[in-house]
């Protein structure tokens, strides 16, 4: 079992995403994560899913994803040097002597504070998996309001591109 | 120039070369029902059941290879079809459905008869489109028929909205000459260096299988298939749906595998060294246990859909692209050398395969009291020579049907395998009969199963479809009562088919001819009797021995190797 994270270049229409889901939830495969935004050119859309499954399953999901009609073009980032990044709101907790800390902790991760009451702040964070969960052990979990995470985004290093 | 939506929807259909459009009107559709009123370039055929409408087209596609083309109302008529459009799905059938939507602008207001069909197909479709312009309705058309008949197959479901065929509100229309989808370009030619591998490794087996499905027929690539396996001298086997597509009567043919196979093309499947699939997709009850699928075997896979192969079973050499294709290219390469198998490999080969033959795994108890249903299909063999449509319905009556009508060409034997619907037979043996008028259809069916869609009857009368329907009535669900019996102790939980219709009468009342059959001796002169009837369709009901099952058997969780085998067949 391994972490794979698929980008999928598919025509920007309606149904489309409902087409992945729909694929993911008939053959019972896992999503971690999925997003989608029309791409510079307004007629595709770009996807990027986030699954664990054995090579096995990974190699059906892709093949099926290939199938789908809508689907331009697709690649499994996993296999190449690629860039991730996930963009996460978390509202904390902030209360005198520890609104400091808090402060010290978004500079060290490069967040930054969006909105401050007496009691509270909301912190956004940009990074990959790994970096936003290291920052809510940091905060620790009691102190932690409300977390939004937008998904994982990826795209691959180098000159090479997914194209139609 | 300039015409309506309806308009063009005729029009494109004709383009298309749509001799039939199977369907039943309703609101959303009855604009699209008015431009068919008195026109002649497509035959419009009323069915009593959406599902009646889908199982036509699809019987029509399977036995001419064109697509279906059906067309339902909005909401129940789009429900209706479903079962039908599933059907074709699991078979890989070009169909294009046209189903009517309420006006765009009340889509999701829960709008009469709006049902979200887009949402209800797409996991039982190849692909599905919402018409969102007057203006795009021709190109969407193009691109449905382009989708379902290339490539892999399947059903394509074109959803309407009603406001997108009102007379009078026009676009100049023009049919596209072809379509252009960059997210679409099915495989066509194989790669060459794989089927160098595959031909190597082809021809170096000691103990070859060919193992071909629904694809080669699909594909219309049974010449090639039969060229191949004929230069070769290996031994061949088929599935459910491949049947036909190399000649039953040859004698290399091992017939049937998988569950209901059988015993030498099952022993055969375990016992092969290299095993060469085509256009087969390893579904569960043609391996039967996998993990002691072809446990030797290095094996080739031909297949037009990537995601086929290594799904169920990891191959060996994959070739992704059309069969015939790759038939001819192979049969190209082994032309081309001089290697062959060890004929001595191969001899012995052949003689163990004799062996088990001599099991005569299909040698069924005869009865001078009971009708056997074996011996109905034997008989309707003898009446059509062999040579005609069969379509059928889902049951122990099917697997007889597969098993004792020898089909030599592909296209004849058409029946729902992938979804097994019961329903499918009479409604596919009407798409059948009206693409080839002069040629012998007959339906095999059980009186569960004929009584899904019974009421076609009436549309066979309509158009006049000569069908023979051969009811194998044992008045239980046999399939269903086999595996109670096998499996549950002899619990018949609900399989009795009580309270059953007279047929005769049910036929009689439709405006046909019904005959019943219950004596073993009139088995043959009743087919003759009826198939003098060339212009009626003769309803024949057999009654059939009850207890009868279906041998052999691989039962769940059993390897090929495994078979159940009819415990009678000494006193055959
Ligand atoms: C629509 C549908 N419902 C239920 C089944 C499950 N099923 C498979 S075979 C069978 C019995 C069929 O009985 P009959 O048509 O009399 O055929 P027989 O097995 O007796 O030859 C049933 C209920 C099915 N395949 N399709
Ligand atoms: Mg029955």
């Amino acid at each position: 079992m391994r972490r794979h994270v698929i980008s999928v270049l598919m025509e920007n229409e309606s149904g489309a995403l409902s087409r992945v889901a729909g694929l993911f939830s008939a053959r019972g495969y896992n999503i971690e994560s999925l997003t989608v935004a029309a791409t510079h050119d307004p007629t595709l859309s770009r996807m990027t899913i986030v699954t664990i499954g054995t090579e096995r399953v990974v190699e059906q999901i892709i093949k099926q994803l290939n199938k789908l009609v809508d689907v331009v073009r697709l690649t499994d980032l996993t296999e190449v040097q690629f860039i991730e990044r996930e963009m996460m709101l978390v509202k904390v907790r902030a209360l005198e002597h520890g609104r400091e800390e808090l402060k010290r902790l978004a500079d060290i991760f490069r967040g930054s504070i969006l909105d401050v009451t007496d009691s509270s702040y909301v912190i956004e964070l940009t990074g990959d998996d790994h970096k936003l969960s290291a920052f809510l052990d940091a905060v620790g979990r009691d102190n932690i309001i409300e977390v939004v995470r937008s998904g994982a985004t990826g795209i691959a290093r180098g000159d090479k591109s997914l194209k139609p | 120039m300039e015409l309506s939506g309806g308009e063009v929807l005729i029009q494109a259909l004709k383009e298309e070369g749509v001799e039939f459009l199977f369907g039943y009107p309703g609101g959303a559709v009855l604009h699209i029902y008015d431009a068919l009123y008195e026109q002649n370039s497509v035959k419009h055929i009323l069915v009593r059941h959406e599902q009646g409408a889908t199982h036509a087209a699809d019987g029509y596609a399977r036995a001419t290879g064109k697509p279906g083309v059906v067309l339902v109302t909005s909401g129940p008529g789009a429900t209706n079809a479903v079962t039908g459009i599933a059907t074709a799905f699991m078979d890989s059938i070009p169909m294009v459905i046209l189903s009517g939507q309420v006006q765009s602008r009340f889509i999701g207001s829960d709008a009469f008869q709006e049902v979200d069909c887009i949402g209800i197909t797409r996991p039982c479709v190849k692909h599905n489109f919402l018409v969102d312009s007057l203006e795009n309705f021709a190109e969407t058309i193009k691109k449905a028929f382009h989708v379902a008949t290339t490539g892999r197959p399947g059903p394509v479901v074109v959803d309407i909205p009603k406001d997108f065929t009102t007379p009078g509100i026009t676009v100049p229309f023009e049919y596209p000459k072809s379509v252009n989808m960059r997210s679409y370009s099915p495989a066509e030619q194989g790669h060459p260096g794989q089927i160098r591998k595959a031909v190597d490794l082809i021809l170096s087996a000691k103990r070859p299988m060919i193992y071909s499905g629904g694809g080669v027929v699909l594909g219309d690539a049974a010449e090639q298939l039969t060229q191949f396996t004929e230069l070769l001298g290996y031994p061949i086997t088929q599935t459910l749906m491949g049947l036909g597509a190399f000649p039953a009567s040859n004698k290399q043919n091992l017939g049937m595998l998988g569950m209901h196979g059988t015993y030498e093309a099952n022993m055969a499947m375990h016992d092969c060294d290299v095993l060469i699939a085509i256009g087969a997709r390893f579904d569960d009850r043609v391996t039967g246990e996998i993990d002691s699928f072809c446990p030797d075997a290095k094996i080739v896979h031909v297949d037009v859909d990537p995601a086929s192969i290594s799904k169920n079973v990891t191959v060996d050499v994959p070739i992704v692209g059309n069969v015939s294709h790759v038939l001819e290219a192979m049969i190209a390469l082994i032309r081309d050398t001089d290697k062959r198998a060890d004929p001595a490999d191969l001899a012995q080969w052949w003689a163990t395969i004799k062996q088990w033959a001599g099991t005569n795994c299909l040698a069924y108890e005869k009865s001078p009291d009971l009708i056997k249903p074996q011996a109905v299909v034997e008989s309707l063999w003898r009446a059509t020579k062999g040579d005609a449509y069969i379509t059928s319905d889902v049951g122990q009556h099917q697997m007889w049907a597969a098993q004792f009508y020898g089909f030599d060409k592909p296209r004849r034997w058409i029946n729902s395998g992938g979804l097994g619907t019961m329903g499918f037979g009479l409604p596919a043996a009407i798409g059948v009969q009206l693409a080839f008028p002069d040629e012998i259809v007959a339906c095999i069916t059980g009186e569960a199963s004929i009584q899904m869609c019974i009421q076609e009857l009436s549309t066979c009368l309509q158009y006049g479809t000569p069908i023979k329907i051969i009811n194998l009535n044992n008045r239980y669900m046999g399939m269903v009562r086999q595996w109670q019996e096998f499996n549950y102790d002899k619990r018949y939980s609900h399989s009795y088919m009580d309270a059953l219709p007279d047929f005769v009468k049910l036929t009689e009342s439709y405006g046909h001819v019904g005959m019943s059959i219950d004596n073993p001796a009139d088995v043959d002169a009743a087919m003759d009797e009826a198939f003098a009837m060339k212009d009626r369709l003769v309803f024949l009901d057999f009654q059939t021995d009850q207890k009868e099952n279906v041998y052999p058997m691989i039962e769940a969780g059993k390897g090929h190797h495994e078979m159940r085998l009819n415990p009678a067949r000494e006193l055959a």
